[in-house]
């Protein structure tokens, strides 16, 4: 028997009540922050930067950072920190909306196989186990090589690449679920199937899930700059992170904060939407017993 | 806390030059939690004393102090804790791994968990002796062979060629037995040594213990069930909150007990004895005795005509669970199902939910077809039909307060709420109607105890109103004062409603205690069936026999 096994033994009749709320740890406030920053920078990226993204100084071209240029500036003379500012929105985006397509595809292919059963979940999960058996990114590759290289491609390519896990995961969720007993004492009290489905199916299997997504936005943003870095993702012009990483390369030997800042913003911001995700992880795993 | 009563201990210690173990005074805490408060007692050789007490009393965790397992975190102090006079209390964790199997056994309640599932269990059983450097290989093997004959496990020159998973529930504790006796320790301390067991499997076990004990062993027993101690203990230490309330020959504790909780658990146990009596001091009803409802012997509330199933297991060989069982459940009646495990008492009564489809036969309600109807068909009828289960927070959705649980129930019935401050109301009524108050509403079911939880299990089954009650073993998680709580609870509602309740237990003195009729079933037949009275006083079946000869006894009828 464990402390605290004994300590709720022990009363037996615990009150109804809810117990404070701990202080979170620091390494989440500052992952709360750095995505707080982010997050601004993709909806209102003046009130970080003011200047233009793609205004061009070429008297200024490739300075290293300074109070002036905090990030330098490129081979244009643009300043780099507002590019990265600027690049947010493309890059939180892509994060974002791959990880939305990748769940949709995912929930319709998980609930359809761990529901239908039979021929139909052994179809979908041979497909899922193909699919799953190529690298993400080579999937992504697959569907920017059909519809070439644009924004839109990279959220559907980098979508689609990560689906079939979530895929798998969500039809594990929903075999797992549907053998709880509460999903027996809904439908002994005359609840619809699909009322069951909907109240008590759906969201105790996504419970687990919604950490993951987070993750998965971490996941995506690096995917889709790794696409951009290859060329593939959105064009140079653009300031997506990607893209930055792209342009930089001619000029690592000489500029390195072309390279190294953008490359670090991006690990940051990756960094801390994992740790969040993590946070969330272990926060609903311990509601959910 | 409490202050203990000494009186008792002090008197059960008389002859303290032969004592095998002698603790005084014994004080574990958790951080500040003290959950074993200054206890003492002395055990001889060849007997056995029993520590009985609810969850949370503690007697786990004396229990495992006395091998030296209390675990990190844990403080413990004595004045004394001697084993055949040579102090545990300062003992390295070098020198409790010599003491361990050798000087101490120690059986553990599950044997599934407790026997590692890759090893043969030959190789299991002669743990010890490996340990202890006792013999050689082909010795050890010869000494594992002999020990589970001695245990009683049939075929043993086969049994340790096998892995744990491949014995059935009493086989593996009775290995775990024969593992903690390999080496004849003369202290054996067994922690519910007996509870997952069926009644024919426990009467083996304790039969096995008291052999041991005819050698000069000692034994340490901690059980909740006084029963199972009433068959082996010599001396019963009743445990709470971590103290010793009353401590004693056993006969004495058992049959003339002289402290309240005492008094209040023994009173608690159902049995052939509680029939139509309360279980639990107070509650709502003032008499004592029961005034049962009168059955009404019409047409039956709920019918099972011939029901088979067959189940294809993972080798397409076909498996009958249940075979040919009938029976009919009438109005403000309750039908015990009796049976050990894997008799079908709970498959059948998943088909009379019609949650599962039977292979053959049929359930009527109300003498209308019920299990043949089609999904969509039986839904509107689903109402008539509750269910409370064994373990009510994996019924619940984990989200869920108490209050939208009994809300959303209250919405299925005849009788949907039409606003939302009616459905508050009922939802009040019906936490009031099993004895919990409307503080409870927004309580989620994970911060509730387990009795209240099993509260809001039958609120919810109430919700519908339903005329029959499909119980699967509702009171078999509960602690034995709550479990008296729970009955009590459903007698009282049958007598109040006039619901029929099909109630599906393991336990012969739950099903004696609650059951207008009995149907005791065995490997998916219905073996005996007939008034409670008939099957408990004149059983024809061996079977029934035999389960009634196993189940230990408080008191002799």
């Amino acid at each position: 028997m464990s402390a605290s096994s004994v300590a709720t033994a022990v009363a037996p009749a615990v009150a109804p009540g809810r117990t404070l709320p701990r202080l979170p740890a620091p390494g989440t406030v500052l992952s709360a922050l750095v995505v707080a920053f982010v997050v601004i920078a993709a909806v209102a990226p003046g009130l970080l930067a003011d200047g233009s993204p793609t205004a061009i100084d070429l008297h200024a071209t490739l300075q290293a950072p300074s109070w002036a240029h905090p990030f330098g500036t490129d081979d244009a003379g643009r300043d780099l920190f507002t590019r990265v500012v600027h690049g947010a929105r493309q890059s939180l985006g892509i994060g974002l909306g791959a990880t939305v397509l990748a769940f949709v595809i995912a929930i319709g292919l998980g609930f359809t196989a761990a529901l239908a059963g039979g021929a139909v979940d052994a179809v979908i999960t041979r497909v899922l186990e193909v699919a799953f058996a190529f690298p993400a990114l080579l999937l992504a590759l697959l569907v920017i090589a059909v519809r070439g290289p644009s924004l839109a491609t990279s959220i559907v390519a980098v979508g689609i690449g990560s689906a079939p896990g979530y895929a798998r995961m969500i039809r594990g969720q929903v075999l797992a679920v549907r053998q709880a007993g509460f999903i027996e004492a809904a439908a002994a009290l005359g609840h619809h199937r699909f009322t069951v489905i909907r109240r008590h199916l759906f969201p105790n299997a996504m419970r687990p899930l919604v950490a993951v997504a987070t993750l998965g936005v971490g996941q995506s943003i690096v995917w889709s700059s790794s696409l951009s870095f290859l060329g593939l993702g959105v064009a140079p012009p653009s300031s997506e992170w990607g893209a930055l990483l792209d342009a930089g390369r001619l000029h690592i030997t000489t500029s390195w904060w072309l390279e190294i800042l953008p490359g670090v913003v991006i690990v940051l911001v990756a960094i801390a939407v994992t740790s969040l995700g993590r946070t969330l992880q272990h926060r609903l795993g311990g509601a959910a017993r | 806390m409490t202050t203990v009563e000494h009186r008792a201990v002090d008197q059960a210690a008389p002859q303290l030059d032969t004592a095998l173990l002698r603790v005084e005074n014994l004080r574990v805490s958790f951080g500040a939690n003290e959950v074993v408060a200054g206890i003492s007692f002395t055990a001889q050789p060849g007997q056995c004393i029993a520590i009985v007490g609810e969850s949370g009393s503690g007697k786990s965790v004396t229990a495992r102090t006395l091998v030296g397992l209390t675990g990190p975190g844990a403080r413990v102090t004595a004045d004394r804790v001697d084993l055949a006079g040579a102090d545990l209390l300062h003992t390295s964790e070098r020198a409790w791994r010599g003491l361990r199997g050798r000087q101490i056994g120690f059986v553990l309640q599950d044997a599934l968990v407790s026997l590692d599932q890759l090893r043969r269990d030959g190789d299991e059983v002669a743990e010890p002796l490996r340990l202890h450097r006792w013999g050689n290989r082909t010795q050890r093997a010869a000494k594992a062979v002999e020990l589970l004959t001695s245990v009683g496990v049939p075929e043993p020159e086969v049994r340790v060629q096998q892995r744990p998973y491949e014995l059935s529930g009493g086989l593996r504790q009775r290995a775990l037995i024969a593992s903690a006796i390999a080496l004849d320790p003369p202290l054996l301390i067994a922690d519910e040594p007996t509870t997952a067991l069926d009644v024919t499997v426990q009467a083996q076990v304790l039969d096995l213990l008291a052999a041991s004990k005819a050698r000069g062993t000692s034994i340490i027993l901690i059980s909740h069930d006084l029963s199972v101690v009433a068959r082996l203990a010599d001396e019963v230490a009743v445990m709470r909150d971590g103290h010793i309330v009353e401590h004693g020959p056993a006969a004495q504790v058992l049959h003339d007990p002289q402290h309240d909780y005492t008094r209040m658990l023994l009173a608690a146990v159902p049995s052939e004895h509680t029939r139509d009596s309360r279980l639990s001091a107070g509650g709502p009803s003032t008499s004592d005795r029961r005034v049962r409802r009168p059955v009404d012997r019409g047409r039956p509330v709920l019918e099972a005509r011939h029901l088979t199933k067959v189940f294809c297991g993972p080798d397409k060989v076909d498996r009958t669970v249940v075979d040919d069982v009938s029976f009919e459940l009438f109005g403000g009646e309750t039908l015990g199902i009796v049976g050990e495990s894997g008799s079908g008492k709970t498959t059948t009564a998943r088909i009379a939910l019609a949650i599962l489809a039977a292979t053959a036969g049929e359930v009527l309600l109300r003498g209308e077809p019920w299990s043949a109807l089609s999904t969509d068909r039986r839904r509107p009828l689903r109402k008539q039909v509750g269910v409370v289960y064994q373990d009510p927070l994996s019924s619940f959705d984990p989200r869920w307060s108490a209050g939208r649980i009994l809300i959303d129930a209250l919405s299925t019935g005849g009788r949907p709420p039409s606003s939302r401050a009616e459905a508050r109301d009922r939802a009040v009524r019906l936490l009031e109607q099993v004895g919990l108050t409307a503080t409870h509403l927004d309580a989620s079911p994970l911060r509730l105890s387990g009795g209240q939880r099993q509260r809001v299990a039958i609120a919810r089954a109430l919700a519908p109103e339903p005329s029959v009650i499909v119980c699967d073993e509702p009171v078999s998680a509960l602690d034995v004062s709550i479990q008296a709580q729970v009955l009590d609870l459903l007698t009282d509602l049958q007598d109040d409603l006039g619901v029929s309740y099909l109630f599906i237990s393991h336990d012969l003195g739950v099903i004696h205690h609650v059951s207008d009729r009995i149907l005791v079933m065995k490997d998916g037949r219905v073996v005996e069936h007939g008034t409670a009275t008939e099957v408990f006083e004149r059983p024809r079946h061996p079977y029934t026999q035999e389960l009634l000869t196993a189940v230990p006894r408080l008191r002799s009828a």
